[in-house]
Formats: structure tokens, C-alpha cells, sequence
């Protein structure tokens, strides 16, 4: 009978771990199932370019790579349960599908306000579907939006908003600045001021506390009672991990799926996470299991989790060094960019300007007992080269536990 | 094997910079500049410069 290996999830880390496994010598089947009709596809421009109509939706779809020809995909189904007891999963048909080998990249899901309210016209940004209907919303004229959530997804699709000429954008956080709680204070002013003279308007420092309307949403009540008017409204407050078909099986469902440092499951080999569901220690960094919900992850996880599956699968194990990737990731707001690499979160508390002015073109320095872990520019093209310098000594460095 | 950029889709990000540095560069006015002709050998960190890039626009072609 042939060997299965069983991808859960048909994002970007199931097409990447899929093509992983073929280039770590897996010959044995492989099985993607995924919820979307969809074949995997590029999320980011979803907020940007996509939304704004500056780039069509065909465009976002990935290129599997030619190895991974022979990959079946079920799409539009999902996976319902798990035994992994008995190295089987249940699709929502009842179909069952034995494996050999399982991958975990089911995920996230955006995490709704559970407010009283209509839910016509609120809106979330994780899938082609949800962009598409956005959009819709976002260019008929004069269109009022409230974008609650001041982090990467709310202040973009903020700025895609201005820029498509909503009449007016208000984005809602209960910090005192937009994206404080992954940059810190001082990039969160840089970006307040730069949103504010392009014409995003902001309620900081308060929560939603309902919303207005009968059948549709008309305005959004913040907690002092305060109406913002609204015609459309954006949710952007974090994800949740679409992990309930793991239930059952005694693993650390906590906060995704908890993972050692090889990226297996549960203490058992045959089972593996990707990309943002996964919660792994970084032997970069301080050896505490976190999700990265950072674009280069899927890809980093997929080719380390590969790896070890398809060693494990063929009788060995991988002598590899235990998961280490340095993080990276980017977002486009109006003209600028965010550029990051490393772990600024881990240095939040020692945050210094390495390069620049926070009026114009910085490169910010995060530490951690004096050490550079993470450096973000903001600004043009010039600044975020600039933050590249730093990679090369962010990459040299032992871990933080040595 | 030839390496393509849709140089419409590209940003400049310049995550291939790092993956593939014989084959991308950045010229002093931060652009992506490549070489398209490019050897076998360097397949492998050729395959790594397209997945890491951002924007998904660096093809291989053979």
C-alpha cells in the first residue's frame, strides 16, 4: 500500500511543506485538504495591493513548484477530527484518510468582536472571498470606515482605504498607539503622526463596546459611548488558531499547536506544524515556544519540518540543529514601508534609534540585556536597506540561552 | 537554468539578496538588479530567492 503523508491546511505552509517534502526525498503520496475552493495563494497584498485594485486577485496565486506536480489536493473540505492514535483524520464527508505522516498548517482564523450588534457590514481580511467583498464595500463613494484594531492588518487596510478615497477612515485601539504592541512606543508615534497627515483618524486608548444599526451597521459605539458613524467596519483584532480538530488527542492546544524544537507534535514523530499555528522555541532566541505570525515563517517551518518528517518517514532521523529562523517581515502603509528582521518583540523594552530621524527615514535597534535582537526601519527604500546592514550581525548571534 | 523577475511585481524588497547573493543585487539606487543566465550549481539557493520573495515574482525556468 502506498505511503501517505497528510497535509492539513492549503495555505502557503501546506503547498511549501507539501513541496519541502518531495525536496527531502519523500516519494510516498501527499495528501493536501484545505477549506478554501482555492489553490494556495499569497495573503499580504490582500490588505494592499489587491484591496486597492492595483493588482487583480488571479495574481496572488502561488506556483507550486514541479516536484510537487504530483500532490493531491482536496480543496473545499476540511479536515473535522483527528486520531492520531491511530494515524487518521476525517474530512467533513466522513471520508477517512489514514496517513503515515502528518502535517499541521491549518492556521488561523481572524478573531471577531462579540459585541452587541448587526453583523452586515463588518468585515475581516483573511481570505480572498473576505478582500474581495471588502473591496466592494470600500469604493462605493463617501464610504465611512472604522478599522478596529490599530495593528499590521488594521493600519493597512487604513491607509488602502484613504488611498481608494473613503470619505473617512477612523481606526480604533485600546493602546495609546497604532501597532505599540508588536514595535513598541516609539515607531507607534512615528506611525500615528504619519497616518494622521495622510488622513486616517484615530479613537485610541478605548474598546468597541457595540455596534449601531438594525440590519446593517451604521455606527460603531466606543467605551465612553461615543457613535462612530460607520457604513463599513473592519475587524482587525487578531487571529485565533483553527486548531478544534486536533481536540481529543492530548496535546498543547493552548495557544496552536505547541511544537518541540524539530517542529514535531505531541511527542510524536509522524506529526508536524507550520507556519502560524505552529507555537515553536526559536534556539535563536530565549527557547520559550511562540507563533510567529510573520509571512517568512511558513516557508522557514516547511523546510525544517520537511526535513524531519521525511527522515523520520524514511527510517532515520535528521541530524539537523534544532529550528532557528530569523524572522522577517515587511508592511506597506500609504508610501512607506515597515521593514523588520529579528525579534523586535523580544526587545521592546530597550528600544534605540540606530539610524535616521522618526520624522523621516529611521532604522530603530530593539535589545534584550544589551543585545541587538530585532531592527525595523521605517520609510523609503533607503531605510529599510539600511536595516539589511544589521541582518548579518543578527544572524551571527548564539542564543540568548547560551 | 534561467531566472526570470516580473519586474511589474517586484518591490525591491530584496529578500533574494540574501538567499542569492551571485544572483541578485541591489544597485546603489536600492533596485533589484539579477543575472539571468545562471548555473546549475546555484539551483538550489536560486529555488530559496523565489520562495522567499515577497511579491512571488522570480520564476526558473529549466
Amino acid at each position: 500500500m502506498t505511503r501517505r503523508v497528510v497535509v492539513a491546511g492549503a495555505s502557503m505552509g501546506g503547498l511549501r511543506a507539501a513541496e519541502q517534502l518531495r525536496a527531502a526525498g519523500w516519494t510516498g503520496a501527499v495528501t493536501v485538504v484545505g477549506d478554501e475552493p482555492h489553490m494556495p495563494y499569497n495573503r499580504p497584498p490582500l490588505s494592499k495591493e489587491v484591496l486597492s485594485g492595483k493588482a487583480p486577485f488571479e495574481s496572488l496565486a502561488f506556483t507550486p513548484k514541479a516536484a510537487a506536480a504530483d500532490v493531491e489536493w482536496r480543496l473545499g473540505t476540511r479536515i473535522t477530527a483527528a486520531r492520531l492514535d491511530e494515524r487518521v483524520v476525517e474530512l467533513a464527508d466522513g471520508e477517512r484518510l489514514s496517513y503515515d505522516g502528518l502535517v499541521v498548517a491549518t492556521g488561523m482564523r481572524p478573531r471577531r468582536l462579540r459585541c452587541p450588534g448587526p453583523l452586515v457590514g463588518r468585515h475581516t481580511v483573511r481570505t480572498l472571498a473576505d478582500a474581495q467583498i471588502l473591496r466592494d464595500a470600500l469604493i462605493r463613494p463617501g464610504a465611512r470606515v472604522v478599522v478596529v484594531g490599530a495593528g499590521f492588518i488594521g493600519c493597512e487596510v487604513a491607509a488602502t482605504a484613504v488611498g481608494l478615497g473613503a470619505g473617512q477612515v477612523t481606526v480604533v485601539d485600546p493602546l495609546p498607539l497604532p501597532m505599540a504592541g508588536p514595535l513598541g512606543d516609539l515607531l507607534g508615534a512615528a506611525l500615528l503622526r504619519r497616518h494622521e497627515e495622510r488622513g486616517v483618524r484615530f479613537a485610541l486608548g478605548t474598546g468597541v463596546a457595540g455596534f449601531e444599526g438594525d440590519r446593517r451597521v451604521t455606527g460603531v459605539v466606543l467605551d465612553d459611548g461615543t457613535v462612530l458613524p460607520a457604513d463599513v467596519v473592519v475587524e482587525s483584532v487578531g487571529s485565533v488558531a483553527n486548531t478544534e480538530w486536533l481536540d481529543g488527542n492530548g496535546l498543547d492546544l493552548s495557544d496552536g499547536v505547541l511544537t518541540d524544537e524539530h517542529l514535531r507534535v505531541g511527542g510524536r514523530p509522524e506529526v508536524v506544524a507550520v507556519g502560524d499555528v505552529a507555537r515553536f522555541p526559536n534556539a535563536r532566541y530565549d527557547g520559550l515556544p511562540r507563533r510567529v505570525e510573520h509571512w517568512s515563517i511558513p516557508t522557514d517551518t516547511a523546510k525544517h519540518a520537511a526535513k524531519v518528517l521525511a527522515a523520520h518517514l524514511g527510517g532515520t532521523e535528521a541530524q539537523s540543529a534544532p529550528f532557528a529562523p530569523l524572522p522577517t517581515f515587511w508592511s506597506d502603509q500609504h508610501e512607506f514601508r515597515l521593514q523588520s528582521f529579528g525579534s523586535p518583540l523580544l526587545g521592546k523594552d530597550d528600544v534605540r534609534i540606530l539610524d535616521g530621524d522618526p520624522d523621516d527615514d529611521v532604522v530603530v535597534g530593539y535589545h534584550t540585556g544589551g543585545r541587538l535582537v530585532g531592527v525595523v526601519a521605517l520609510g523609503g527604500q533607503s531605510a529599510a536597506m539600511r536595516a539589511a546592514r544589521y541582518r548579518a550581525q543578527l544572524l551571527q548571534q548564539p542564543a540568548l540561552t547560551a | 537554468m534561467k531566472v526570470v523577475v516580473d519586474m511589474i511585481k517586484c518591490q525591491d524588497h530584496g529578500q533574494c539578496v540574501f538567499a542569492a547573493p551571485d544572483v541578485f543585487s541591489m544597485d546603489d539606487a536600492g533596485h533589484l538588479a539579477y543575472v539571468s543566465d545562471v548555473d546549475e550549481a546555484l539551483r538550489d539557493e536560486v529555488e530559496e530567492a523565489a520562495d522567499v520573495c515577497p511579491l512571488q515574482a522570480i520564476r526558473i525556468e529549466g
